[in-house]
């Protein structure tokens, strides 16, 4: 992050802040969310989730997809738990756990990519609307209107349809509807930094309006964002399993997604719950840690909160 | 008031301008053209020709734009290129299904979720409180579709308490006029019809209403807990009011306008669950019908339902901000 310089050191009498004790936003939040135990839960969740996702493949006791024991699933059963098998078996006859942990990586991969996504996208017309007048936040806010128009799940379902069936197709369809959520809320932001006394200072300082933007404006505008891209991870990952589930997702079916795997289920939920009651939790779980992650991150950074 | 209602709806304009222009350009981006899908493997040249013509997709793009806006304005929306029925027709036979269901999942959330954030805001930190938010936090995070399954499972399944699927039992004769079954089994005083209209509606409305259930009693709770540490009600409580008097007139209407923006916010979630709950409960609605119309280049259909839905979105949101205006004479004024 570029900051202007301070027109006064921090440990300047003028002041009247014992350096000791000043410190910045994003020192002050760092601190109350080392001591909070929703943010340590949140942050164990997201990091148990990432770690599967990275050594899915080292994990997981039997290959993805090996389909080792097709023979044993009939119409009525699919063998439970058992020794060797864990949670059992799926509906194809591969190892249920071993799936799951395959499926981490899928999840992980199309939420946090589809997220970055809509986070540059989106702050991009953020920045543009919120920084560059009144005229270009008047063109820019009518388009997310457009955007925001659409109910989420249906413009993602447009643009797999357009797509094709892809993780690329399901990635950027996740994107774009995060995109009007992030563009509002930096142009918000932005807007109401804008009225700030040290912008006018700059303003004052005959600096250039780009630098006011981009290194004063901004900075200081980003901690609603981030909050929101912690929180819009977790909407993502039930996204990613929403489209798949609708039979939109990922089409190659040698690829272990939770979606599916529910999908997959359906049928023989009334013999054998587990199928379902797994991938169900790892959606549900996984999607717990980036929230309780956000609103911990949210709770810190909101100076109403600071004691 | 009128000035504002008039205001706002003018601002609506442009967007479904630029949404109808989007649609266009979007429905002619889909792989594969609608003639060869109509036709499937009896595709002749010729055969595509006819279609193409007969429905004008070999017009220059600029006037089918125009053809098209000329004919929304008259209300005319096409016919389905699968199966000939007029869109529209179609449409308000199935909407009022996922209306229904959308309106049962509000009205658990709103009824259950306004008394509940109410008490967790009223002693933030107490064990109620913390009771009610991690529940909360656990609703936000169970996929629609996932509780779904397991309440069909539970209760429909195992306990035999409720139908697993569809909007009525095929046993009871019911007659329809609207397509919303509770309400026809009301206005034709088939009670046993609304009944079961009713009966069938708990689990997916449950389902559907969980997410938006944990969301208002979140904003409620928030708001409750800030307007609690007003001055005005610190002296509505020392000059001895009836403290129910204060809970109505007090904390429910200034904590009111934040929860309502958010019941508004909820029609786009609302819409896109209903269309994961139609798919576990069989119901008939807009939801899955779009899917077909989508993985069959239905053009006609997806257009229509699309901007339907946007505008439907729209008005919410119009009602929402006209809300704010009886809910708080402020806004009026400014």
């Amino acid at each position: 992050m570029t900051m202007a310089p301070p027109l006064m050191s921090p440990s300047d009498p003028m002041l009247g802040v014992d350096p000791e004790h000043g410190t910045s936003l994003w020192r002050g939040a760092w601190r109350r969310l080392r001591r909070n135990p929703v943010a340590i839960l949140g942050a164990l969740l997201v990091l148990a989730f990432v770690l599967i996702a990275v050594f899915a493949s080292a994990l997981a006791p039997y290959a993805a997809n090996s389909r080792e024991w097709a023979s044993e699933v009939t119409l009525t059963s699919v063998p439970g738990p058992r020794e060797g098998n864990l949670l059992g078996i799926d509906r194809y006859g591969s190892d249920l756990y071993s799936q799951l942990l395959y499926g981490a990586r899928q999840s992980l991969i199309i939420g946090v990519v589809s997220t970055l996504l809509g986070l540059v996208v989106g702050a991009m017309l953020g920045i543009l609307a919120g920084g560059l007048g009144a005229k270009v936040d008047m063109v820019v806010m009518r388009i997310v209107d457009i955007l925001l128009s659409i109910p989420s799940l249906l413009l993602a379902v447009s643009i797999v349809a357009v797509l094709g069936q892809n993780r690329y197709a399901v990635m950027i369809a996740i994107a774009s509807a995060q995109v009007p959520v992030f563009a509002r809320l930096l142009r918000g932001t932005m807007l109401s930094q804008a009225r700030s006394d040290y912008v006018l200072a700059a303003t004052s300082l005959g600096l250039r309006r780009r630098t006011i933007v981009m290194g004063h404006v901004l900075p200081n505008s980003l901690g609603p964002t981030i909050v929101q891209a912690t929180l819009n991870l977790s909407t993502a990952v039930i996204e990613v399993a929403a489209l798949s589930f609708l039979g939109l997702g990922e089409s190659d079916p040698a690829v272990a997604e939770w979606g599916r795997m529910l999908v997959a289920a359906q049928d023989r939920f009334a013999s054998s719950p587990q199928l379902a009651l797994w991938p169900g939790l790892a959606i549900a779980v996984s999607a717990l840690g980036f929230t309780l992650l956000g609103e911990a991150l949210r709770e810190a950074l909101d100076p109403k909160g600071r004691r | 008031m009128l000035r504002f209602v008039v205001r706002r709806l003018a601002l609506m304009v442009p967007v479904l301008v630029g949404l109808s222009i989007l649609l266009f350009v979007w429905i002619r981006a889909l792989p594969g053209e609608p003639a060869r899908s109509m036709l499937g493997q009896r595709a002749t040249p010729e055969a595509i020709e006819r279609i193409n013509n007969l429905y004008g997709f070999n017009d220059p793009v600029l006037q089918q734009y125009f053809t098209y806006v000329g004919r929304l304005i008259r209300g005319d929306f096409g016919e389905s290129t699968r199966n000939g029925d007029p869109v529209v027709s179609t449409f308000f036979d199935q909407f009022p299904a996922t209306i229904e269901l959308s309106f049962a999942a509000l009205l658990f959330a709103i009824v259950l979720g306004i008394p509940l954030g109410y008490w967790a805001g009223r002693r933030v930190g107490g064990w109620l409180d913390n009771v009610i938010v991690s529940t909360s936090l656990l609703g936000v995070v169970t996929p629609v579709f996932f509780l779904a399954i397991l309440l069909k499972l539970v209760f429909a399944e195992y306990l035999d308490w409720f139908p697993t699927s569809r909007r009525s039992d095929a046993r009871i004769e019911a007659t329809h006029i609207t397509n919303f079954y509770v309400l026809d089994g009301l206005i034709t005083r088939e009670w046993d019809a609304a009944w079961d209209a009713i009966v069938h509606l708990i689990l997916p409305g449950i389902a559907l209403g969980t997410i938006p259930l944990a969301i208002i009693v979140r904003i409620t709770r928030a708001a409750v807990a800030d307007v609690m540490g007003e001055d005005y009600v610190r002296t509505a409580y020392s000059k001895g009011l009836d403290p129910a008097i204060i809970r109505n007139r007090h904390v429910m209407r200034n904590a009111l306008l934040p929860v309502v923006t958010t019941i508004g916010l909820q029609t786009g979630l609302l819409l896109s669950g209903a269309v994961l709950t139609e798919s576990v409960f069989e119901i008939g609605g807009i939801g899955r019908y779009l899917f077909e119309a989508i993985s069959q280049r239905d053009y006609p259909v997806l257009q229509a339902y699309i901007l339907f839905i946007a505008l439907i979105f729209s008005i919410v949101n119009l009602l929402v901000d006209v809300s704010y205006g009886v809910i708080d004479p402020r806004v009026r004024v400014s």
